[in-house]
């Protein structure tokens, strides 16, 4: 019992007393001979000095654990959570976390699985805010932030938000769909407290609503405005009138639709941004706007703080030179938008020293990788997307970049590369070289791809990775892979939490390597390979203790789910067909199976089954 | 793929067609490859979707033979881009294919799972844009008229001019 050990030294005299005699206590007992009455007022002084200690408890995974002690410290656990996260929104239900964290001022949700962002799910699949928003609008008055992660969220849950929460502070809707920005215009002009609104990723609709023109006029508290997303046009004018009243605000992303005459505006308003997305970073179309004669390089030497740049939606590369004065400072780095080449990228990347996240487009090249490895050696996140996004199409990076990079960026912990070709060689060289990978992702476009130069399956090169990679916790794997691959991912991925496959396997060993030899998977996203029901069985073992299950054109028939649901009363097993399709046969095109304390959900749209 | 399974329909026409002597269900070798190819094809045309789920039932074993699908063959959700990133860069890439030949324009339809793109150049009138966007999208628009527009259906074209409004299309003359 080492933990009260180390709180009979910390404490300080009296409250060790008290907790002395609670302990003593409940050693010895009932009828040991202490008076009755003493045993409430120990109780409750153990409770609330479990209140005062738990309150510094910020992991939710300390959290658990503790919550896990006994009653009381179930109970206090409970009282002391400010912050809920909830990794699947089925799992639990609005009133049951809402009966049990009575105390909560931020919530994190998310709903669809990540697959549906690739279109392998139906529209109205599910994921609602709705039932979420309206537990709290009663639960939780207090509330202050919502963190929303591939759910559906309407205007009225955005009118709702603003109106139930009077010191609602910050909202971050990341992958999210189904507002609009009359939704928008509502939220923001009811939120008079509000300091972060970031939309990530998310499908706004166009309602033609300015609801930039809907922030209150009074000084706002706005610290981060991220909108980039927004595809539709915004009333400058508001804009600027908006950061000019915001003086707390560090961080701005634009979209596309504010030219880089307007971002110069906007900047030398606001040099106390750290973080700024400067949208299409290319001068207006309307003829006359001057954007050219603008001191661009004066307005980015200003922002003194900046350490974080992305946008460029629609770079005219002749501007690039204004960020010069910022490139020694920069810690982030998004290019991934902005289709230039490594002559273009070389003067940029060789003055940042100190860049740790860097997002790109494979137009810079293999040539462009290597100036990166040159330069970037405090680099921690590398992201390589395709400019082209097509099987088929030429592939501008290939082994020759990944190589570049493991040799000179050391200190690597996440990757995510879209190539057209790969070798074993390139990749086992990237696990000897950068040990600290904590995310592996690579995507070789042309399915079933070998090793290009040997003609041999990448096993060799993925088995490296969880074999060396000690710290590795999620993994994406592609190209033309046998069972061999996922023997290895099964021996040696025993911190592997996350998995994604597509196009792979031979036969249902590999999936049964995986579920019986990976004890902390959590997320498991399958595509189009060859794993069967036999397969399926085999992780019964483990179902309970991952967030969910994703396989889709697979091997599975509706019998074998069948016995999975028989099996498992905790899980929910969705079948999944194409929206138009009617039910045609045992086959299961889509399998989401996720464990929840609820039962299957009465929201499921026709296309879905639950067994 | 989309061309090919057209070609593929009509060589199978021609078939019928074909005066020969031999065995009925001789044809199977080909049909078994064109739904093999369909398995996992997004944009055609939903009986092939609806037939490669049966032949997964039948457990085809095809993966690793599978020879490299044809050239314009994508597979929904392949690679694992985001829409809204693949429409952003496909954006540019339709400002650098405009200066060559075809003049390629995104088409969405509301209810529609993915966009389609058209050649404009293909078509020489409104009425025969119109066609193949019926064609494309198995959907009727109904006859144009000046002064109300599209009767007879539930879908209007509508199209984003440079000023960035929404115009019906039509109204301009097609020049």
């Amino acid at each position: 019992m080492s933990e009260d050990d180390e709180r009979q030294e910390s404490p300080p005299s009296d409250l060790e007393f008290s907790s002395n005699k609670a302990r003593n206590y409940n050693a010895t007992g009932s009828g040991s001979g202490q008076p009755e009455i003493q045993s409430p007022y120990s109780d409750q002084v153990l409770e609330n000095v479990l209140e005062n200690v738990l309150h510094f408890l910020t992991s939710r995974r300390d959290r658990n654990a503790a919550s896990l002690v006994c009653k009381s410290w179930y109970r206090v656990e409970a009282l002391t959570r400010s912050d809920l996260f909830i990794g699947n929104c089925y799992a639990v239900s609005p009133d049951r976390a809402t009966t049990r964290f009575t105390r909560v001022r931020a919530l994190h949700l998310k709903g669809k699985p990540r697959f549906a962002d690739f279109n392998l799910m139906p529209r109205d699949w599910g994921a609602h805010f709705n039932p979420w928003v309206l537990s709290m609008a009663k639960a939780y008055p207090w509330l202050e932030k919502v963190y929303l992660k591939r759910m559906s969220v309407t205007d009225d849950d955005l009118a709702m938000l603003s109106e139930s929460f009077t010191g609602f502070k910050e909202l971050v809707l990341v992958c999210c769909d189904g507002f609009g920005t009359s939704g928008l215009a509502i939220f923001v002009s009811k939120c008079r407290q509000l300091r972060v609104l970031d939309l990530i990723e998310s499908e706004v609709v166009d309602d033609e609503t300015d609801w930039i023109s809907c922030f209150p006029e009074a000084e706002s508290h706005l610290e981060s405005l991220i909108f980039d997303c927004v595809e539709s046009p915004i009333n400058f004018e508001a804009l600027e009138r908006l950061v000019a009243r915001s003086p707390a605000l560090k961080k701005l992303r634009l979209n596309q639709h504010v030219s880089i005459g307007q971002l110069y505006r906007l900047m030398i308003r606001a040099p106390q941004l750290t973080h700024l997305g400067t949208g299409s970073f290319s001068p207006s179309e309307v003829a006359g706007q001057g954007d050219q004669e603008l001191d661009y390089v004066t307005a980015f030497a200003a922002c003194k703080s900046l350490v974080c740049l992305s946008g460029f939606r629609e770079i005219v590369p002749d501007y690039l030179p204004a960020m010069y004065p910022v490139c020694a400072n920069l810690t982030s780095l998004n290019f991934s938008y902005a289709n230039i080449t490594a002559e273009q990228l070389k003067p940029i990347i060789r003055n940042c020293h100190k860049l740790q996240v860097f997002w790109v487009l494979d137009s810079i090249c293999d040539e462009g990788l290597q100036a990166v490895a040159v330069t970037c050696k405090e680099l921690r996140e590398l992201r390589v997307f395709p400019f082209d996004a097509r099987e088929d199409s030429d592939g501008p990076v290939s082994e020759v970049g990944l190589q570049a990079i493991s040799e000179g960026c050391r200190k690597l912990q996440s990757i995510l590369y879209f190539c057209q070709r790969m070798t074993n060689a390139a990749v086992i060289a990237m696990s000897q070289n950068c040990p600290d990978l904590v995310v592996f992702r690579l995507c070789i476009m042309g399915r079933h791809r070998a090793d290009h130069v040997t003609g041999e399956a990448m096993d060799d090169g993925f088995g490296a990775i969880v074999k060396n990679c000690k710290k590795l916790t999620r993994l994406a794997v592609s190209g033309l892979l046998t069972d061999k691959a996922f023997d290895y991912i099964g021996r040696y991925g025993k911190l592997v939490r996350t998995l994604s496959v597509a196009f792979a396997g031979d036969s249902d060993m590999g999936l049964k390597y995986v579920l019986e030899g990976c004890p902390q998977l959590q997320k498991l996203e399958i595509r189009d390979s060859p794993f069967g029901d036999a397969a399926l069985r085999s992780g019964l073992h483990h179902y309970y203790n991952m967030r969910f299950l994703w396989m889709s054109s697979c091997r599975l028939t509706r019998q074998g789910c069948q016995e999975i649901a028989n099996a498992m009363p905790g899980l929910v097993i969705e079948v999944i067909r194409s929206s138009d399709e009617e039910e045609m046969d045992d086959s299961v095109e889509t399998l989401y199976m996720y464990r929840s304390l609820e039962g299957p959900r009465k929201d499921a749209p026709k296309f879905v089954t639950i067994l | 793929m989309e061309g090919r399974m057209n070609y593929e329909n009509d060589l199978v026409n021609l078939k019928a067609t074909e005066l020969r002597l031999g065995l009925p269900g001789s044809d199977e070798p080909t049909e078994k490859k064109m739904r093999n190819n369909k398995r996992s094809s997004s944009e055609i045309s939903e009986e092939s979707r609806t037939s490669g789920v049966t032949d997964q039932a039948a457990g085809v074993n095809d993966e690793h033979e599978e020879s490299a699908p044809p050239a314009k063959a994508q597979v929904v959700g392949w690679p694992p881009i985001r829409s809204y990133r693949k429409n952003c860069l496909q954006a540019k890439k339709n400002d650098e294919v405009e200066s060559g030949s075809g003049m390629y324009v995104k088409v969405s339809v509301d209810g529609a799972p993915y966009l389609r793109k058209i050649d404009l150049k293909v078509y020489r009138s409104y009425p025969q844009l119109l066609k193949g966007l019926e064609n494309m999208f198995k959907l009727t628009i109904g006859a144009y008229s000046e002064r109300e527009g599209y009767n007879g259906s539930d879908y209007a074209p509508t199209y984003e001019d440079k000023d960035g409004d929404w115009m019906l299309v039509g109204d301009v003359p097609w020049e």
